[in-house]
């Protein structure tokens, strides 16, 4: 009896003590965690071991390069709504995660990123693979912190999750030392993280701004809503739909907002900005009313700030506080979630319909389609355009599918043409602009929508920056379906050196490998297209392949994306071509 | 541009946060990213327990400083800015002078420099002296002018310190912050009351 009553508490004591990699890999399941993008090294060694004996529990996709391990992170987190988690060792496996905080950051993408550091006594002695990750990560990062006791680990994962996921979403990197890693400790129950007393996820709704955006909006003749991704972020589709249809206002999206609302919806008038649709830009500075939801005023959407819809009352709508005001001075500041605040605004507004101004959008759209569209999407001669394979594209998937574009010209084409029936389907690089973003994000976008049809649509430039994630598809399985629009150059800064240069084509002339033969070494199928009458064809044999497929297709060298806002022009200055 | 530069003055920021690694960091690139320097800084514990307080004092538009503030309180461990001009804070600096004794005990009316600089001596010793004065920077300023005739050796200022004078203290706001669900006396109001005044319809 005795020794019983000794030994079972001794024994509880022993199952508890863990080690520290050991208390990440359960906290990570714990907080709902399934699929993982890491690369492996020296520093992290003690946490991929843990994960080793969890291997059944949770999907760790290796990747080819950290780069493409955050990027794949973000494009499941932008799929499925859910946390992406990255794994990364010290130094460089540290520093290749950079250009993808920074991305996750100014597209708001929740992400908890662990990166193994050198021991904890081995810390500012320049030791092997030790770089500042905390100094570093800083500025791209929501939150950072550096774990050196395993006891640390529990709630530094925690408040991890929190802070990622909620309030404005965001990056988040935790440093864990070598020794943290590897020290047993008595670990406790995971518990999740609700509040941080420094930090105000959600700033409290004011009913009175509430009801005077409702009565700026029920007094409005020429009312115009502008949607960001802040509708996508918050869940908030079904009450944004619920305030246009009420309210019967024309809305137009920024490429992050792309989707919240099926393309096709009566309301849904198009594109904002450089290469938005027309109607929305010119009449932006021209309607009395301007609602702005979730979105940030990028300078690529308002063009030049001192002629940008100075002639309407502002109300933006958003969760970030330091938003308010940054860029375009708001007469009514509706701080809060939008999914808290637009209820409350649609109970409040009436119901009414804008037919004589929803027809100046409609009007505009016309003119576009006459003088852009039409050819773009649907040209009869001539090389094939990036448009048009969008279009086909669009046909056979009936706009089912995510699509992921890379940056530039193929970005511009896929996002003004592709055809959204649900939201979380345009996963693209909104805020940085990072080239090579499409194809690891791809990857990751099929791990978190495992049942949707995901499309990777690049150009021949970005595509080279992260072609080794091909790796990373031959060996997990992933079933992505790439499309390399090529132009033989580097299309937007060919387009821009065209229009504001003069034609002095200053290296943008890049040369491709042979895309079919790379794809056929990492043992995926693809096949290139250069005449209109296989393209269509060539996409339905991409679509119905069993598994990822890597579809070329030529298209006319030196085309531009038109409309456009030329840099410095007010977005009424709009050129079609 | 030049309208910008007349629209500058000095601002002081006072910034309430957690006591934790790399947040001194997360604050400075917040001016460093807009290539702005920090005219003064001064961080040290406030008078709650686990709480610091920074004041910096950075000479901006009105304008670019409400977006930096919001900025800094944007930061996970940033539990409140303020800013104010220098009309609504009490402040001072801080200063250090060391002289040699010999000198300044035969040749200066150290009595009467003392008191007409508000200074006193903080340490004697047969080799040097050092004078303590506490003012604004034309104060202490004013002070290296005097001594320099007498071999000023070293000299030292600290940063900027200052009392808000409308402020009721942050321990009640502190324990608004540590309430899971907040009231509505909490912070970010506060602009939005203030912000009425400024904006109307």
């Amino acid at each position: 009896m005795l020794t019983q009553e000794k030994q079972a508490p001794e024994l509880l004591e022993e199952k508890k003590t863990i080690s520290g990699g050991e208390a990440l890999i359960r906290g990570l399941l714990k907080e709902g965690v399934d699929t993982i993008f890491g690369y492996p090294g020296g520093a992290i060694m003690p946490i991929y071991d843990s994960l080793y004996d969890y291997r059944d529990q949770v999907n760790h996709v290796l990747v080819r390069h950290e780069q493409g391990g955050i990027h794949a992170g973000q494009g499941y987190a932008r799929a499925s709504g859910k946390v992406g988690v990255v794994f990364a060792t010290s130094g460089p496996g540290a520093t290749n995660l950079i250009t993808g905080l920074a991305d996750a950051l100014i597209d708001s993408t929740p992400l908890v990123c662990i990166t193994g550091q050198v021991f904890a006594h081995l810390l500012g002695t320049d030791a092997f693979q030790e770089a500042d990750v905390i100094s570093i990560s800083a500025p791209v990062t929501k939150w950072n912190y550096q774990v050196t006791d395993a006891s640390e680990i529990p709630e530094a994962l925690a408040k991890a999750f929190y802070i990622a996921k909620s309030g404005r979403p965001g990056p988040v990197l935790l440093d864990i030392t070598k020794n943290a890693q590897l020290q047993q400790f008595t670990c406790g129950e995971h518990t999740p993280c609700y509040h941080v007393r420094s930090y105000r996820p959600k700033p409290i709704v004011r009913k009175e701004y509430i009801q005077q955006a409702a009565e700026l909006i029920n007094q409005a003749k020429k009312p115009f809503i502008l949607w960001g991704q802040g509708i996508v972020l918050g869940s908030a589709e079904q009450e944004f739909k619920a305030f246009i249809e009420k309210s019967g206002i024309p809305a137009a999206w920024t490429i992050m907002g792309a989707g919240a609302i099926p393309s096709d919806h009566p309301l849904n008038v198009g594109m904002l900005g450089m290469h938005g649709n027309y109607g929305p830009n010119v009449l932006t500075n021209e309607c009395d009313v301007l609602i702005a939801i979730g979105m940030r005023f990028d300078d690529r959407v308002t063009g030049r700030l001192d002629k940008y819809a100075k002639q309407a009352k502002v109300i933006h709508l958003d969760i970030d506080p330091s938003e308010i005001d940054k860029n375009v001075k708001a007469t009514v500041p509706v701080w809060g979630d939008c999914k808290e605040t637009l209820p409350l605004l649609t109970e409040l507004v009436e119901a009414k319909n804008h037919p004589e101004w929803l027809q100046k959008f409609n009007d505009y759209a016309a003119e576009e389609v006459a003088q852009v569209i039409q050819d773009e999407l649907h040209p009869t001669s001539g090389e094939m355009t990036m448009g048009e394979v969008m279009q086909q594209l669009n046909e056979l998937t009936n706009g089912d599918a995510i699509i992921v574009s890379d940056v530039g010209q193929n970005q511009m084409v896929a996002c003004r043409y592709a055809k959204l029936n649900h939201t979380r389907s345009n996963i693209t690089s909104g805020g940085l602009g990072t080239m090579g973003f499409a194809l690891p994000a791809a990857i990751g976008a099929k791990f978190g929508a495992p049942d949707r049809t995901v499309v990777a649509f690049a150009g021949d430039g970005g595509i080279q920056m992260t072609i080794q994630e091909l790796g990373t598809i031959m060996q997990s399985g992933v079933d992505v379906k790439i499309i390399i629009v090529n132009n033989q150059f580097l299309g937007m800064v060919r387009q821009w050196q065209q229009l504001f240069h003069e034609r002095r084509y200053s290296f943008v002339d890049i040369i491709s490998p042979d895309y079919i033969k790379v794809a056929e070494g990492y043992g995926i199928a693809g096949k290139k297209v250069s005449e209109r009458e296989n393209l269509r064809s060539a996409l339905q044999e991409m679509l119905a392949h069993k598994g990822s497929y890597l579809l070329e297709v030529m298209v006319t060298k030196e085309n531009n994306v038109f409309p456009m806002v030329p840099q410095g022009c007010s977005v009424s200055e709009i050129r079609l071509k | 541009m030049n309208q910008n530069h007349i629209d500058r003055q000095e601002f002081n920021i006072t910034v309430y946060t957690e006591h934790h690694v790399g947040l001194l960091n997360r604050i400075a690139t917040i001016f460093s990213r807009r290539k702005m320097n920090i005219e003064s800084l001064n961080t040290s514990p406030s008078e709650i327990e686990g709480i610091h307080r920074f004041n910096i004092v950075i000479n901006e538009t009105e304008d670019v400083i409400r977006k930096l503030t919001r900025q800094i309180e944007k930061q996970v461990e940033v539990l409140k800015v303020y800013y104010h001009t220098n009309e609504d804070v009490i402040w001072q600096e801080m200063a250090l002078y060391k002289v040699p004794t010999d000198v300044i005990a035969e040749k200066a009316l150290v009595e009467r420099l003392l008191r007409e600089n508000g200074a006193r001596a903080v340490v004697i010793r047969k080799d040097y002296t050092v004078f303590e004065t506490t003012g604004h920077r034309e104060e202490t300023d004013n002070l290296i002018k005097v001594l320099q005739p007498y071999g000023l050796i070293e000299f030292v200022r600290s940063a900027r310190i200052a009392i808000i004078k409308g402020s009721e203290g942050f321990n009640r706001k502190l324990r608004e912050f540590e309430r899971a669900e907040p009231g509505s006396e909490t912070l970010e109001n506060e602009y939005l009351n203030s912000r009425e005044k400024i904006f109307s319809m």
